[in-house]
């Protein structure tokens, strides 16, 4: 195909992509049917398998004593560092770690005597009840030479260094001259932020259950963003071939990033399987969940941020410093979006890493643009602040019509309608430019907002579409729906696409039977995952209409394929749109029971744009790689602080998202409102404590660690505006996962400094810190 | 505290001098009423026996599930949860945390809902569990199932039936009479999609059905 | 968790028989203290003794005050009318405390013996005093920033009682009703109940083996009436308090006859201040009465740098309990 279709383009009618349907996996989800992946229970002998974790952060194990757990009842057997089956490719070998596509730390467990990280597996028990299993491991007795323990970047023993590359991005991004520019700016604004350790904490934990159906014949029903990168890496770490393992994730109880990967416990549980013979289900429970699949790293960053005395933006020096484990250079890369929201002339960023023993911290939603929104959306809101200027003045000011890092077009940005709708929804014209002015009882009342933006990242996936002549249709692709709603806006995007009602599609996901597409990561799923689909029944009517032309009982016998278009399942000549036939005709007679069509779906700057633009001139170099692709959004917030007992409580919000098409208005205002809910809890309550000289975390449950309850939540308004991006895929659609929490923790923080005066720089926000700031002066 | 989350002297009536002995009555006639709605005889008569000696190891539990009599065969310290999932293949029950922080694994006994996580099997035998297997009547969706479903109260599903448990029992309890009334005693039930303003929603609108 | 046995007792003397003969036996009624504890590996009793069809059960009115049945559940003591009719205080910190679900569950007896929500306790791979005699306290240099700052010791800081009722209950000189192994039964103040940690933080009360809880009685009074219980948390429900006040006040013209005063979530156990209650006695019922009161209560606080916020916070939250009440 030259010009490659656009949905835009064949579907310019209504249909039921954009429209707000229920979700098609409802019915299981509210009636208990849905199921996941520790709930294969009809498995032939399935046995459960529990691990036992180090109490210590950093030694060796000397012994364990296996003797009284091998005696108890139901145990099958028990493996520790000496006696597990060995992995052909293991991530503690950085060669062998090249060939997996999805493993987040140089280092997996249990390979010898080294611990590294408190809660580090150190044996797995498996026994024929889980009663039984985790009995027996309670009664290991793991003896460990402790040594000397980092506990973080802040620990006095810690050394900051700054790495080559973090997530491949430099250590050191410098554009212009960051430091003579800040140094020359009439107004300078220095600042430094401060976050907890947060874990995502979705309500599934960690959950694998392994089949061996033969030698080398695996299935693992895992709970995984990726079923694709789960099969390949598990694959290459059991020296199997891709085709010999499949992975399954039908439904998965919450991601958030930290299923996005494939941790040790998943790769154990397939170990261990073998070994014993026996499908084998292995669930972390809640105080391994902190420790099994990675966090958002504990952070400080400095921003010096210069400008003139009109607010506009001179220079801006980031630098962050955080925490990493002992094989990795990990951070989130918080520059990325410092360097880009606003035109910015100069920029200089910089990652300072320490060692310590803690496991890799991992993506955790919009990794890196969430805590760095958080220093940026501060420091403008100090900055309008000073200067005597709206907040939402401050940031038109500074409005990048074009991406400052790089210096590329916008693909499109709506960012200024963003603004000025969410302001009138919110009613910010009422806001008194003073802070500390409005009560309400003993509460003072503060309105704050930010900016949020979230990347494209390029991703590429694969979908198939058998269609039948009696008008229903199976759409498969191997992605999963982590809550997102990936069921039921591909089940849309197929009926649209086919022509058919919703309800005679079924959507199929989350095997790796299925055409491989990539993990639902990086707001990267609706956008390909729809442009596979679309493309892969526009593939469907390309066969159809070879099938037509040369069908003499055809109205389209002898007419040329690119003169045949379809429309609403009806394929009739451009020139001549009452000429045609629909499509159950054409296959009747041709006697197909169905047709199967398949297609590539690009997301990101490899979607081969120039074909797909509207009037695209082939001769143009106006490719997709040379637009900066990114969502834009505002939040706004209303928060009540008790200045006495030191309580933040958000009593208003509004959202307004640019995403491009926006496929189902309803479950995209449900992610919209879930992503501001998990900035709400940063920027409140969640903080995982570390003890600072034995590494250990003294609050790892749902007690302890505090996500956001029912009652922390008002009313919340979320819109989205119209936008129409032909550069990003063949559907436009943007995703709205992470830019969604992006900015929310700085509006939050924006409206406490509004209600008091008072600017809290250190999350999350806990009645200790707010009363700390009460008492300073204002 | 605000008046309406909880009950104040104002909005208490006034108690009757034999208000506690009815309360008690009404109690057992409701015990009595449960057990009359599962096969009488042999649930009484099980109940007495079963509960006239020490039991140790895995013996045969009898549970009354979704108007069903289910035996299961499980020692004193298997949980109401892990009896569910692990051995009845009810699975519509969730752990999330296996420690009554998180409410996933909100289930009905007696009509009352309790975490199934902090309640042991052998302690429930002769009472009513209603799980949310039990809700929907065939393919006719329970009120609450169908106000989530059209509210959209969840995403990943995890914390669902959970939500919906303890929805169904909010209502009842009248806890559902304002927005932050519901908020407050819907708080028992985490959900880390955040799908919190739709639950209410969804509570709300049963509720106000009622 | 362990194997256990499961007995369901007839009666109070076959409860105690067991913990007789079997000392490390434990008793169950709601379970949801037991039960999480165990599942954390930090109990391990071989049996355990279910309290449920004993008759310590209803609530009514006695001479000595209101009686509750040591197993009435958190939500039917909660919400019941004389309950919040006499003590709003005590209707309040039941329906404050945990979640709906587990408040249909806990019993009141189990609720009086809830243990500290410490991390260093909750997790067996820690030393703690509490715990283990002797292997350290961590928590002093650790995290400690929802620990206790009245009534510490070197040996241990925890909030032993983390919860709400028995804030309220010895605010309002509640009587515990004990009954021991010969079927024996004394009356305890709750405020006589709980033991300092000192230096034995591993004896948190004054229960002997086996001894039960039958009953809680609290004496009606003017300031019970006018009471209410306030709690600070990190999250708007769900949560345990990071200070919490349980008061009542008896105002007449203006001026304070009676007064009652507790403190939750600061002292190494519910704290009743007496002192904060002597200054507030006889005293015009004025924001600078509170305040005195309020400083009188935290006197002799011992914070450590991550829980020093609490002086001022559990002053605040005293303060404006008073505010509300007055």
């Amino acid at each position: 195909m030259d010009i490659e279709p656009t949905f835009s383009k064949t579907n310019p009618t209504a249909g039921v992509v954009g429209q707000p349907m229920s979700r098609v996996d409802g019915w299981a989800k509210v009636t208990g049917r849905a199921t996941y992946s520790a709930e294969y229970s009809g498995l032939p002998g399935l046995v459960h398998a529990v691990l036992k974790t180090s109490d210590v952060a950093h030694g060796r194990v000397q012994s364990i004593d296996v003797s009284a757990a091998q005696r108890a009842p139901g145990v099958l057997a028990i493996f520790t560092h000496q006696n597990l089956p060995k992995l052909a490719k293991t991530p503690n070998s950085p060669d062998d770690r090249k060939a997996f596509v999805s493993s987040p730390m140089g280092f997996f467990p249990m390979e010898s005597d080294q611990i590294f990280y408190a809660g580090q597996p150190v044996a797995v028990v498996v026994a024929d009840t889980l009663e039984r299993a985790q009995y027996a491991a309670s009664l290991l007795k793991v003896s460990i030479v402790p040594e000397a323990t980092i506990s973080s970047y802040l620990d006095p023993k810690a050394q900051l260094y700054t790495p080559k590359t973090v997530k491949g991005m430099p250590g050191v991004t410098k554009r212009g001259d960051a430091q003579e520019a800040f140094a020359g700016a009439p107004v300078q604004l220095t600042a430094t932020y401060t976050h907890a350790t947060i874990h995502h904490n979705p309500m599934e934990p960690g959950a694998t259950t392994a089949h061996w159906e033969g030698p080398n014949r695996l299935t693992v029903y895992d709970s995984t963003q990726g079923v694709s990168e789960t099969q390949k890496t598990l694959a290459a770490m059991l020296g199997l071939a891709t085709e010999q393992v499949r992975v399954v994730c039908k439904f998965i109880g919450g991601g958030f990033g930290c299923k996005a990967w494939v941790w040790p416990h998943t790769t154990l549980a397939a170990l261990v399987a073998k070994a014993v013979g026996r499908p084998v289900k292995l669930v972390l429970t809640r105080p391994q969940q902190f420790t099994s699949m990675g966090h958002r790293e504990e952070q400080a960053q400095t921003l010096r941020l210069g400008a003139t005395r009109e607010g506009k933006l001179l220079a801006l020096i980031h630098d962050k410093s955080s925490t990493t484990s002992p094989w990795d250079d990990y951070a989130e890369t918080n520059t990325r979006i410092t360097n880009m929201l606003y035109a910015l002339p100069a920029f200089e960023g910089t990652y300072h890493l320490a060692h310590a023993n803690v496991m890799t911290s991992t993506a955790t939603r919009a990794p890196g643009d969430m805590p760095g929104a958080f220093a940026l959306e501060s420091s403008m809101d100090d900055l309008a602040y000073q200067l005597g200027l709206d907040p939402i003045q401050i940031r038109l000011l500074n409005y990048a019509d074009k991406d400052p890092s790089n210096g590329h077009p916008w693909s499109s940005k709506s960012l200024k309608q963003c603004y000025q709708r969410g302001a009138e929804l919110f009613g910010w014209n009422q806001r008194n430019p003073k802070n500390g002015q409005t009560r309400a009882g003993k509460t003072l009342v503060g309105w704050g907002m930010a900016t949020a933006s979230y990347p494209v990242h390029n991703s590429q996936g694969n979908a198939r579409v058998r269609l039948y002549a009696d008008g229903h249709a199976v759409v498969q692709a191997g992605a999963t729906d982590l809550g997102t709603g990936t069921y039921t806006v591909m089940t849309q995007v197929a009926a649209d696409s086919l022509g058919l009602p919703p309800e005679n599609i079924r959507f199929e996901l989350g095997d790796t039977d299925l055409p491989s597409t990539q993990w639902s990561g990086g707001s990267t799923a609706a956008g390909r995952v729809s442009s596979s689909v679309y493309l892969a029944a526009q593939d469907v009517w390309q066969r159809l209409i070879k099938v037509a032309v040369q069908d003499n009982k055809s109205p389209l016998y002898r007419a040329k394929i690119e003169d045949v278009m379809v429309v609403k399942g009806q394929l009739l000549f451009r020139t001549d749109p009452d000429t045609g036939e629909a499509f159950g005709e054409v296959m009747k007679r041709a006697g197909m029971s169905d047709i199967e069509g398949s297609a590539l779906g690009r997301y990101g700057s490899s979607y081969e744009a120039p074909r797909a633009a509207a009037n695209a001139d082939p001769n143009k170099k106006d490719h997709a790689s040379e637009h900066s692709m990114h969502a834009f959004g505002a939040h706004f917030c209303e928060v009540h602080v008790d200045p006495e007992l030191g309580t933040v409580r958000v009593t208003k919000w509004v959202s307004v998202i640019a995403g491009g098409r926006i496929l189902n208005p309803k479950t995209a205002r449900s992610q919209v409102m879930g992503g501001s809910i998990f900035g709400i809890g940063a920027a409140l309550m969640e903080t995982t404590e570390r003890d600072p000289h034995l590494a250990r975390y003294t609050n790892a449950d749902l007690a302890g660690y505090h996500i956001p309850v029912n009652a922390d939540i008002p009313d919340m308004t979320v819109e989205f505006i119209d936008e129409h991006d032909p550069y990003v895929n063949a559907m436009g659609v943007k995703g709205i996962g992470e830019i969604s929490i992006v900015g929310t923790s700085a509006a939050v923080a924006n409206a406490v400094f509004h209600a008091t005066g008072r600017r809290l720089r250190s999350l999350p926000m806990t009645p200790d810190k707010v009363l700390a700031a009460m008492r300073e002066p204002v | 505290m605000v008046s309406d989350l909880f009950p104040t002297p104002e909005n208490t009536s006034e108690p009757q001098p034999d208000s506690n002995a009815r309360r008690s009555f009404m109690k057992q006639a409701g015990g009595i009423l449960g057990l009359a709605l599962a096969p009488p005889l042999v649930a009484q008569a099980e109940r007495l026996t079963a509960y006239s000696r020490t039991i140790e190891g895995a013996t045969d539990l009898t549970l009354r599930i979704n108007g069903q009599t289910r035996t299961v065969r499980a020692e004193p310290r298997v949980t109401l949860l892990d009896a569910l999932r692990e051995r009845l293949d009810l699975t519509g029950t969730k752990k999330g945390c296996d420690h009554g922080q998180c409410g996933a694994c909100t289930v009905l006994i007696d009509g009352q809902r309790v975490n199934s996580c902090l309640t042991l099997a052998v302690m429930v035998q002769g009472k009513e569990i209603t799980t949310i297997e039990g809700l929907a009547q065939g393919d006719e969706l329970h009120p609450m199932q169908a106000a989530f479903l059209k509210h959209d109260g969840f995403q990943c599903g995890y914390c669902t039936p959970g939500q919906i448990m303890s929805g169904v029992a909010c209502v009842s309890e009248g806890h559902a009479k304002t927005d932050d009334q519901c908020r407050e005693w819907m708080s028992g039930n985490l959900c880390r999609c955040g799908a919190y303003a739709n639950i209410l929603a969804a509570v709300r609108e049963v509720a106000s059905k009622g | 968790m362990n194997d256990f046995s499961y007995t369901q007792a007839a009666s109070a003397k076959e409860a105690t028989g067991i913990i007789k003969e079997k000392p490390q036996a434990a008793y169950i009624a709601g379970g949801t203290t037991l039960l999480d504890m165990m599942k954390a590996n930090l109990l391990e009793p071989p049996q355990l003794v279910d309290l449920n069809q004993l008759p310590f059960k209803g609530i009514e009115q006695t001479s000595d005050g209101l009686r509750i049945g040591a197993i009435e559940r958190m939500s039917t003591v909660g919400e019941h009318p004389l309950v919040v009719q006499q003590f709003p205080a005590v209707s309040q910190a039941l329906l404050l405390a945990a979640s709906p679900q587990l408040r249909n569950m806990a019993s009141i007896g189990g609720n009086i013996l809830q243990r500290t929500r410490c991390g260093y306790f909750r997790d067996a791979a820690f030393p703690c005093n509490k715990r283990v005699p002797g292997s350290g306290c961590p928590a002093i240099a650790g995290d400690h920033h929802n620990l206790a700052i009245l009534g510490v010791s070197d040996s241990c800081i925890a909030t032993a009682y983390p919860g709400d009722l028995s804030v309220a209950l010895a605010a309002f000189d509640a009587v515990l009703t004990l009954e021991n192994q010969k079927g024996k039964q004394r009356r305890v103040p709750i405020t006589e109940f709980y033991l300092l940690p000192g230096k034995t933080p591993q004896r948190e009360n004054v229960l002997e083996s086996g001894e039960l809880i039958v009953a809680v009685t609290i004496p009606g009074a003017a300031h019970a009436r006018r009471s209410t219980y306030l709690k600070v948390r990190e999250r708007s429900s769900y949560a345990y308090a990071l200070a919490s006040a349980a008061v009542g006040l008896d105002v007449q013209n203006g001026t304070i006859r009676t007064a009652r005063v507790a403190l939750g979530g600061v002292g190494a156990q519910p704290w009743r201040s007496r002192e904060a209650e002597k200054v507030l006695t006889g005293a015009p019922a004025t924001e600078a009465t509170f305040l005195a009161a309020a400083a009188a209560a935290l006197q002799g606080a011992q914070p450590l740098e991550h829980n020093r916020f609490k002086v001022e916070l559990a002053q605040n939250t005293l303060v404006r309990a008073l505010q509300q009440v007055a």
